[in-house]
């Protein structure tokens, strides 16, 4: 008998079906995953079992725990049910928690609610919990709000909580996506080792295959509210029965063929480059203290070259990306673009600026929503003398479309009509009319399903073909990194740690950092698909 | 936190210096003689001297100035032409009525605003939230000073629950006091209840999106639990805000509720002293409101700093 078993689930929201027929099942000890792009349902399905569901879903099927029929439980049964006997982990971690709370009072208050414990000995239990999930009471005071934490000490707070009563169930929504690799890896080793000590069925939602490889046991595989495969992670692996699954797998670890570069004359050069803020002052008197977010940075980008940028959160990536923009001056060194500085004392050099682009993370929030397509693609004309107008600029506005594989139609459309990889192909094309000499991609692709980044990248090796492209490729994500640039640099702390050409740096880093790095990164298992018999269907 | 109170306290005064400043500079040094202003213009020219005397128009501005301030930072506001008593014992008087016609007010208005915003925040889209926001239009909606006729005609003249309007003075005990301060709070609370409890309704609407009340509800809370202990104490900085600003409303802006129930207050005294023209008097209650609606904004932001640990550590 499984601690979870999920028969039939079907959940629909306002009429709308999300779940549909949905089976699964969680036995005590083991980890399942379930994985699937967004859309799919995983998290709905998480939901359902916490009956944390939005007031107009309607839930039919059963989900039952040690015999016990969660749906049909009424709702103050249900409150002495989570935390107690199912504890829940989520995504963000930077607002999972209550900002105006001390972290010790939250833990304590899991214990409290469910009367498990008197105060004083609630206490005691909730900072022996904090020790175990690796923040021990003298190092990391309970008084501590939120906001003084990192974002993967605020993820072991979140799971202190959860597990704090010892639940039968864990329920991992996503848990690692938020934090970087060196911190995803130690948040997951948490969680495996929980799971053992405490006998704990964890049920683990992530879109990341790879980290289902790591981590699971069984796998399930959802896609539009539906179950397309499960079964355990290596036989899974093996057969890869469902072609959905097959595209999952192949689109995780899509690679694409750069065209060869040529040129070597420098297009962009950073020179000792320092980006300093200034800390609140801590005393009253005495000199400011300022911060190095940026720490004597060299590099140069070649013409046609493709280079990119990977570090973890709070490296000086993005503080050095809008240097390179001339958004904020710098305080020490210098940045050229075809030998020119992007930054003169009266502010960003337009006449240097337009020859570089940018395209952001956030496909979702960096379009002005009451603009139309053609309007929000010529936005980088400003930074021309004399922009083109009427027949010629519906030409360039057409060409750029279609170079990103859209129709010029989609001119006249406004941005909420398009989904999130179409919208990142909208930015590409912004940052391609005006036909810059370098592209900034800043986190262009990591807030992309794989399968509509697999695409993004292969429209971004086609533009190198047909565009000559030269971009700056700025990620924290190392496998997309590595297909996609011919020379790669590691941030840390301001500074560059190592450069050299990405294969070479990958295969055989040098540097302890870019070796903790790449030793974090979960990988996929090594299986060619090509060559594997698999059944038809 | 000490930090964070001194930069505050540091910006109030400055806030003050700055506030005397221009009152000083539009009463005094205004186009026009202040004395001549203030007797009209068939005043005897011996009576015109002596007023001059009197103000020290004689003196120099900055020394002028100088001794307004300097008798405020003392307790001495001057004395009223039109009356000739004191001002700061004429303020004194009002105050006793208007500062606790101000809080009892406040109180009513937080006392209705809360559980009528929390109860609509927690059926957002029902009958019962309909029904609250309903309400509170209306209550936005009503001129205060017809609200206050119709509660006059309802509980004291139909009912004759209340006085009609007068105060006795606090000498006739605490409660008589409250009694006939009941009427004119409830007309003054009105309306910023209304206020209020749309504001909380959105604010908490707000934090009940926010995930770590998701995380509550994993926990094990109820979902009024979960509102409780982490949904009201993060909503309360927009409430806190809208309290501040209504604080320095109530004191000042209670002039036609205090006309409509006849209450010796400070609105009706800056009243008076305007049309008879008492600059003097004008002066020093435009001075005691600017004091505290600073002096209450500065609360306000020290409270901020209690509800929100986040900014006691950021400059």
């Amino acid at each position: 008998m499984s601690l979870l078993e999920i028969t039939g689930l079907s959940v629909s929201i306002a009429g709308k079906p999300i779940l549909r027929n949905v089976d699964l099942s969680v036995a005590k000890g083991e980890i399942v995953a379930v994985t699937g792009e967004s859309g799919s349902g995983k998290s709905m399905t998480a939901f359902s079992v916490m009956q944390l569901l939005p007031e107009n879903a309607e839930i039919g099927g059963a989900i039952q725990l040690d015999g016990t029929e969660l749906t049909a439980l009424p709702e103050a049964q249900l409150c002495a049910m989570r935390g107690a006997r199912i504890g829940m982990v989520f995504q963000e971690p930077m607002s999972a928690l209550n900002p105006v709370k001390t972290i010790g009072d939250q833990v304590v208050e899991t214990i409290l609610i469910h009367g498990a414990l008197p105060r004083d000995q609630a206490r005691a239990h909730a900072h022996e919990m904090l020790s175990r999930v690796g923040l021990p009471p003298d190092q990391f005071s309970p008084t501590r709000f939120p906001h003084e934490l990192s974002g993967g000490q605020r993820q072991r707070v979140v799971i202190a909580m959860a597990i704090a009563l010892r639940p039968d169930l864990l329920i991992a929504d996503e848990p690692t996506t938020a934090l970087d690799v060196t911190t995803q890896a130690q948040i997951l080793d948490l969680l495996k080792g929980l799971v053992s000590e405490f006998d704990m069925g964890l049920l683990m939602i992530t879109h990341d295959l790879a980290v289902v490889s790591d981590m699971a046991d069984r796998i399930v595989v959802m896609r539009a509210g539906e179950v397309v495969e499960t079964g355990p992670t290596r036989q899974l692996f093996a057969r890869m029965n469902h072609p959905y699954t097959r595209m999952l797998f192949e689109a995780s670890r899509h690679s694409v063929e750069l065209p060869e570069k040529h040129g070597a004359e420098a297009l962009l050069s950073v020179q000792d480059v320092v980006r300093a803020y200034r800390l609140p002052r801590t005393k009253l008197f005495g000199p400011a203290e300022y911060h190095r977010a940026v720490d004597g940075v060299n590099f140069t980008l070649r013409k046609g070259e493709r280079l990119g940028l990977v570090g973890e959160s709070g490296c000086g990536k993005s503080t050095l990306t809008r240097a390179i923009l001339g958004l904020e001056p710098v305080q020490g060194g210098q940045i050229l673009l075809n030998d020119a500085p992007v930054y003169t004392e009266r502010g960003a050099d337009l006449a240097v600026r337009r020859g570089m682009q940018v395209v952001f993370q956030d496909p979702f929030g960096s379009f002005n929503p009451r603009h139309r397509v053609a309007r929000l693609i010529t936005e980088p004309y400003h930074l021309l003398d004399a922009p083109p107008t009427g027949a010629e600029r519906a030409d360039a506005i057409a060409e750029a479309l279609r170079a990103v594989g859209l129709s010029p139609d989609d001119a006249r459309k406004y941005i909420h009509e398009f989904s999130g990889g179409q919208r990142q192909r909208i930015a590409i094309a912004r940052a391609l009319i005006i036909k810059p000499d370098l592209i900034l991609f800043d986190e262009a692709v990591s807030a992309l399903d794989v399968s509509v980044r697999a695409r993004i990248l292969d429209l971004v090796a086609e533009l190198c073909e047909s565009h000559d492209l030269s971009y700056l490729f700025i990620s924290h994500d190392l496998s997309v990194v590595r297909t996609i640039t011919d020379r790669v640099l590691v941030m840390r702390a301001g500074r560059i740690v190592e450069e050299g050409e990405t294969e070479l740096v990958f295969s055989n880093p040098r540097h302890p950092y870019t070796q903790a790095l790449i030793a974090a990164a979960p990988v996929l298992p090594d299986i060619d698909i090509d060559h594997r018999s698999h059944p038809h269907v | 936190m000490l930090r964070y109170t001194l930069k505050r306290l540091i910006s109030l005064m400055l806030s003050l210096a700055v506030a005397s400043l221009v009152i000083f500079a539009v009463i005094e040094i205004a186009p026009g003689d202040p004395a001549q202003f203030m007797l009209g213009v068939n005043a005897q020219p011996d009576t015109l001297a002596a007023l001059r005397a009197e103000l020290g128009l004689d003196t120099s501005k900055p020394d002028r100035y100088l001794a307004w301030v300097g008798g405020m930072l003392q307790g001495d506001f001057g004395t009223s032409y039109t009356y000739r008593t004191p001002v700061a014992g004429m303020i004194a008087d009002r105050l006793w009525v208007s500062l606790p016609l101000t809080i009892y007010a406040l109180v009513i208005s937080i006392l209705l605003a809360f559980p009528a915003g929390i109860y609509a925040a927690s059926r957002r889209g029902r009958i019962g939230d309909a029904a609250m926001m309903g309400t509170t239009q209306l209550g936005v909606a009503i001129p205060n000073f017809w609200f206050a006729m119709m509660l006059v005609l309802v509980f004291a003249v139909n009912l004759r629950w209340f006085n009609a309007g007068g105060f006795p003075g606090w000498d006739k005990g605490l409660r008589t006091g409250l009694h006939a301060l009941t009427l004119p709070a409830i007309a003054l609370a009105l309306p910023q209840a209304s206020i209020l409890a749309r504001v909380m309704r959105s604010a908490l609407l707000d934090v009940l999106g926010e995930d770590f009340m998701r995380t509550a509800r994993a926990k094990g809370l109820s979902r009024g639990q979960a509102i409780w202990r982490h949904g009201l104490r993060n909503a309360l900085i927009p409430v806190l805000t809208i309290i501040g600003l209504q604080v320095s409303f109530l004191l000042a802006g209670a002039i036609i509720i205090e006309q409509v129930f006849y209450l010796p207050g400070l609105g009706r005294l800056i009243f008076q002293a305007i049309n008879a023209r008492d600059l003097i008097v004008v002066e020093s209650v435009v001075m005691l409101l600017v004091f505290v609606v600073i002096t209450v904004n500065f609360m306000v932001d020290l409270a901020y700093a209690v509800v929100d640990p986040r900014l006691r550590t950021r400059t």
